[in-house]
């Protein structure tokens, strides 16, 4: 085990004080679970769950022309993108090849923060830098700057309220406040389903304010959690559901594309939606008993007609779910299938997106 | 969840498996151990009444939010029981892993294996050193 060589986030004697099972997460030793994940899960649905996220990375782009360089390698009309907003977007090989999906932050004129993925930071640095001679702009690799925290639940924005002073932004919107008595960037965004903000801090500060949050009611929330409420509202994880074998047409991420951008990957993107894709990327749930997993065979009339990307058992359906790619005219709400789960066949429904619905 | 512990009228198998012996007849479960590392179980399929255990070999699956797991036969003979309320109630195995979290219960084609098998002292002594 070289678990000397993994990475820490400054709220690592945190989790360990709270009794964190912590695990190898792309190269980061990261709490799973604390509790248990069905009730940390359930904590987020019901009441707030606190997340450290600090293993994920951030770029900075910035410059007179650093509208233009993410206009050529983000899928989104970055043009579109107001400062102090948030948008969504995939970064794409040539050949639509999906290398990571992404939030962009635009603090102002000419800055950006962009979040990935902690498995994919160094590549897509890399790829960012690769990419950015002929426009006037600066790439930097900003992960050592801030830790992470996402808190998310409907109690979520209440309880950061009262830490914080002035008024927190809206969905998809960020604004920079003082929160528990630490600067931050407050953004309106989550991966789970659920209001709330995610909190981008000075490394030296998350300590207190994780405290802080935790004091106040937030429930600290693992790994596990936050990889099964993003399953119930069916929001693609990287190297599960999409990958750079994938494209985003078949992974349903189209509308985050917008081919007349001119973006790397958009002639292949615009061709692969006006053709069609062998498989598509569909929502499932068990009508029966069982748990698919990642990998299991997805099978039609003793045929076999996909893979399992994702799969657990959903804490708040009690079944279970997850996402699969399948033969594209079989990705219709409605079509009955099998999943090989370790040699039983169990029987599954293709269902519509979110699986999860809050009860209004 | 219960507390940790490893009785002593219990054997144990390596895999984190535990057998209850009683003359021919054996009854199996999961250790504490075993139940701590897989989490809150949420999903348990006996087997079929009349199958055949072999030892060191799965015999079922047991799965948390998760992950799965192999339950492994510490011994082998065929299964005339199953715990049908630990399929109901899947979280038995983590609040009473060696009572009402049973799993089978099986007539032994040998029960001399259960020499191999080792006792509560040796268990712990094993779970020291993982």
């Amino acid at each position: 085990m070289a678990t000397a060589a993994l990475k820490r986030t400054p709220l690592y004697e945190a989790h360990v004080a709270a009794g964190a099972r912590l695990v190898d997460f792309a190269g980061w030793e990261m709490p799973v679970q604390y509790e248990g994940v069905r009730v940390e899960h359930l904590a987020v649905r019901s009441a707030c769950g606190v997340f450290d996220v600090s293993h994920m990375g951030e770029v900075e782009t910035s410059g007179p022309g650093a509208e233009a360089l993410l206009q050529r390698l983000l899928s989104n009309d970055v043009s579109t993108l107001a400062v102090g907003g948030a948008q969504y977007s995939v970064l794409c090989r040539s050949d639509g090849g999906i290398l990571d999906d992404l939030f962009t932050y635009r603090l102002a004129d000419d800055r950006y923060l962009t979040v990935t993925n902690a498995a994919n930071h160094e590549r897509d640095c890399a790829w960012f830098e690769e990419h950015s001679g002929g426009f006037d702009a600066e790439v930097r690799d900003a992960i050592a700057d801030s830790a992470m925290i996402a808190v998310q639940g409907p109690a979520a924005r209440p309880i950061v309220t009262e830490l914080a002073e002035g008024e927190l932004p809206s969905r998809m919107r960020t604004a920079t406040l003082s929160v528990a008595g630490a600067e931050m960037l407050v953004c309106g965004t989550g991966y789970t389903g659920e209001d709330g903000v995610e909190l981008l801090l000075p490394a030296e500060r998350a300590a207190d304010v994780w405290e802080a949050l935790t004091d106040a009611g937030a429930r600290p929330a693992g790994l596990g959690a936050r990889d099964t409420l993003r399953m119930e509202v069916c929001f693609h994880l990287y190297g599960n559901d999409m990958d750079e074998h994938r494209n985003p047409i078949e992974a349903g991420l189209g509308w985050c594309c917008k081919p007349e951008t001119g973006f790397i990957g958009s002639e292949a993107i615009a061709s692969a939606r006006e053709s069609g894709t062998e498989q598509k990327l569909a929502p499932f749930v068990l009508t029966g008993p069982g748990i698919a997993r990642q990998g299991n065979t997805v099978v039609s009339g003793g045929a076999e007609v996909g893979v399992v990307t994702s799969g657990t058992l959903s804490p708040s359906l009690e079944v279970g779910i997850g996402m699969a790619y399948v033969a594209a005219e079989l990705a219709e709400p409605g079509t009955e299938v099998e999943i090989d789960v370790r040699g039983k066949l169990r029987a599954a429904r293709i269902e519509s997106k979110p699986l999860y619905r809050k009860e209004t | 969840m219960a507390k940790e512990s490893y009785p002593d009228e219990l054997r144990y198998h390596p895999e984190h498996d535990w057998a209850r012996v009683e003359g021919a007849e054996a009854t199996f479960g999961v250790t504490w151990y075993a139940q701590d590392a897989l989490g809150e179980v949420v999903f348990y399929e006996p087997p079929e009444v009349g199958s055949q255990a072999v030892k060191d070999q799965a015999y079922a699956e047991v799965e948390s939010v998760k992950a799965v797991s192999d339950v492994y036969a510490p011994l082998s003979g065929e299964i005339v029981a199953v715990n049908d309320l630990v399929a109901d109630k899947p979280e038995l195995i983590n609040e009473d892993p060696y009572d009402e979290g049973w799993l089978v219960r099986v007539k032994l084609s040998d029960p001399s294996e259960a020499d191999e098998l080792l006792d509560a002292d040796a268990y712990r002594k094993l779970l020291e050193d993982e």
